[in-house]
């Protein structure tokens, strides 16, 4: 049983009020720092934390706070990136959702030590729910003097305001965010200047994950150095997972980096195996941007060793065998399930989201998806699993922001890993669209679990 | 597509009450700064009218001092605001692989044979249309649905479970 340091009171009924959650030691941390830190001490616990950003690019956070440009009569911001759209992941709608307190209460420490008097959280346009239920949090908190003018009485002022989006994915990057934020269409920025220097309305800016926030939380409760314990090498703490596809139990769960994935995919504390005890396929371990594993690749490296859930042991391999921890969206793929198909929606995801701003991308992945349907129906060309590999290298590190990369990966690992699924997929084009290619040689090689003995 | 001759052909007043909501709005940012209330306005406008007409645009756009072009091309660039009237529920389905995985796409068979519409087109008692949407970070739930314009959410959808909903909603839109 790992230590749940987010998650700890998510079942206690009412813990999405200020009372119950005050009363489960919530705002402590907001008490300790802004009466006995200064902004630049928990900043230094933050560092000594080696939390990393949990939105997906696994940035040290601490050394992102750093970063942030001071200049005189300036003012700073911190921004909330809550705008989850990657494929796979929905921890932070559920964090938002059982426990929105968590969240505010790291807005508050961050903005305190980042000296931001006004904080954006910037919510995904489709989660209207969350949206009021957070403006319902920040007003509770706002009257218990939390939020607002001289907050505890310690002089330091906030003002705490929810941000809805419009629905499109690329808002997930931080300088498409800041756009939006300001009114303006999702099109990334060039960098430099990074946000740290010209963010948002072009001053200072710290944009940070919800997930990232809601940690600092029990850094400052815990201190950097105890949080730094937690966790294996430079993957610290804990993380949320996002577990979904065919796994048994899926759902949001907490585990201590460094749990070995098979732990995580088979104990019945986490996803308990795979639905309908059907066999293991392939995985997507950190949201659809990272490379997909077939099962074996994933459960061990190529060296034998058995994978853990951390930044480290997750991109062992590199791209040849290897994947990322990316946002933590695990998705599972039972046997019957088709490899092709799913690249094929997951580049029509890509070419639907691209903001259009740089041609790679905007042309790259609507050429990446036409040829994956025309795969996927039947009409294939032994050539193309040559001309997706040859696309998606021009898409790869030829754009402004990442996005491009992302829809890059998913379809040249796939290749990568699956090529006679994609190759069956064009000799036996009718066939293909009447049945799978099945497991082949990607099968789990662990033994089916014995079944469970009946309760007595 | 936004089309030259739509322009003309819509027209809406924003009360009292729903300016008022727009003030709040733009009293969360700093003096000048006024533009970053356009997406939230924007939801408040579709709200209340069940889509953004170019007139709504234009109207929005006199409200924040800003040029009509600027409030067109993001009402154009975020996929939620709707260019065209919906239905009075207007369900959006997830359509991305991990839904699929569990079964997205035999949902949006099914509800476009209960339904009797095809994506994007409305029933013929105005109450309902739907369309498949790009994920909904809720993919250990699915496949899922979505309504505006409250955004009530569904999970774990079966066809037993549309059938409900769609009887509920005509019920609820009867009374």
């Amino acid at each position: 049983m790992g230590r749940k340091l987010l998650l700890e009171h998510i079942n206690v009924p009412g813990i999405n009020t200020f009372d119950v959650y005050r009363s489960k030691g919530g705002y402590a941390a907001v008490e300790k720092a802004l009466k006995t830190l200064t902004p630049d001490e928990v900043v230094e616990e933050v560092k000594k934390s080696g939390l990393r950003g949990r939105g997906g690019a696994g940035f040290p956070t601490g050394m992102k706070w750093s970063f942030l440009a001071k200049p005189e009569g300036v003012a700073r911001y911190l921004v909330c990136n809550a705008d989850e759209s990657e494929p796979g992941t929905f921890k932070d709608r559920y964090l938002m959702t059982y426990i929105p307190h968590l969240l505010i209460e790291g807005m508050i420490v961050a903005s305190f030590a980042l000296g931001a008097k006004t904080s954006y959280i910037y919510v995904r346009g489709e989660m209207m729910p969350q949206i009021r239920i957070l403006e319902r949090a920040i007003a509770e908190a706002k009257a218990k003097g939390f939020l607002g003018k001289n907050i505890l009485g310690t002089g330091y002022d906030l003002e705490l305001y929810v941000q809805p989006g419009g629905g499109a994915y690329i808002c997930g990057e931080e300088t498409a965010l800041l756009e939006s934020l300001e009114g303006k269409r999702g099109n990334p920025r060039i960098k430099p200047p990074f946000p740290a220097i010209a963010g948002l309305y072009g001053c200072p800016t710290v944009v940070n994950n919800v997930e990232s926030i809601a940690a600092v939380v029990p850094i400052i409760n815990e201190g950097g150095e105890e949080y730094a314990k937690i966790g294996i090498g430079r993957s610290t703490g804990t993380k949320l997972i996002s577990a979904g596809g065919n796994v048994a139990k899926p759902g949001v769960y907490e585990i201590e980096l460094g749990l070995p994935v098979e732990d995580f995919l088979y104990s019945p504390e986490y996803c308990g195996g795979i639905a309908n005890g059907k066999r293991l396929k392939a995985v997507v371990a950190g949201g659809s941007s990272v490379p997909i594993l077939p099962a074996n690749l994933f459960l061990k490296t190529i060296a034998g060793d058995g994978r853990l859930m951390s930044y480290e042991s997750l991109s062992e391999g590199g791209f040849t065998s290897g994947t990322m921890m990316g946002s933590g969206g695990f998705i599972a793929f039972d046997e019957d399930q088709c490899i092709v198909r799913n690249t094929w929606n997951f580049a029509r995801f890509y070419h639907h989201e691209s903001c259009g701003q740089c041609s790679p991308c905007r042309e790259g992945t609507g050429w990446m998806e036409k040829v994956l349907h025309r795969l996927e129906y039947g009409h294939g060309k032994m050539s193309d699993m040559d001309l997706l590999v040859d696309v998606s290298k021009k898409i790869e590190g030829n754009t402004i922001c990442p996005l491009g990369d992302a829809a890059a990966w998913p379809v040249a690992s796939a290749i990568r890993h699956f090529r006679d699924e994609f190759e069956w997929h064009v000799t036996n084009g009718a066939e293909a669209t009447t049945r799978n290619y099945g497991l082949a040689h990607y099968a789990d090689p662990l033994p089916k679990p014995e079944p469970a003995p009946a309760a007595v | 597509m936004l089309r030259v001759e739509d322009l003309q052909t819509t027209s809406v007043e924003f009360s009292a009450g729903l300016i008022a909501k727009f003030d709040d709005v733009v009293s969360r940012y700093p003096e000048g700064k006024q533009k970053s209330a356009l997406l939230p306005i924007l939801h408040l406008v579709q709200a209340e009218f069940g889509w953004v007409s170019p007139n709504a645009m234009e109207k929005v756009a006199d409200y924040l001092s800003i040029q009509h072009v600027e409030v067109f091309e993001v009402a154009t660039f975020y996929t939620m605001y709707l260019l065209k009237p919906q239905g009075k529920y207007f369900l959006e389905v997830c359509r991305t692989g991990p839904c699929c995985l569990v079964g997205a796409e035999k949902i949006m068979d099914y509800i476009e044979q209960k339904l009797g519409v095809k994506e994007g087109e409305v029933t013929a008692d105005g109450l309902f249309s739907w369309r498949g949407v790009e994920c909904l970070a809720a993919c250990g739930f699915g496949p899922v649905l979505q309504i505006s314009p409250e955004y009530t959410f569904y999970e774990n959808l079966t066809p037993e479970k549309v059938d409900k909903l769609v009887a509920d909603l005509t019920a609820q839109a009867k009374n």
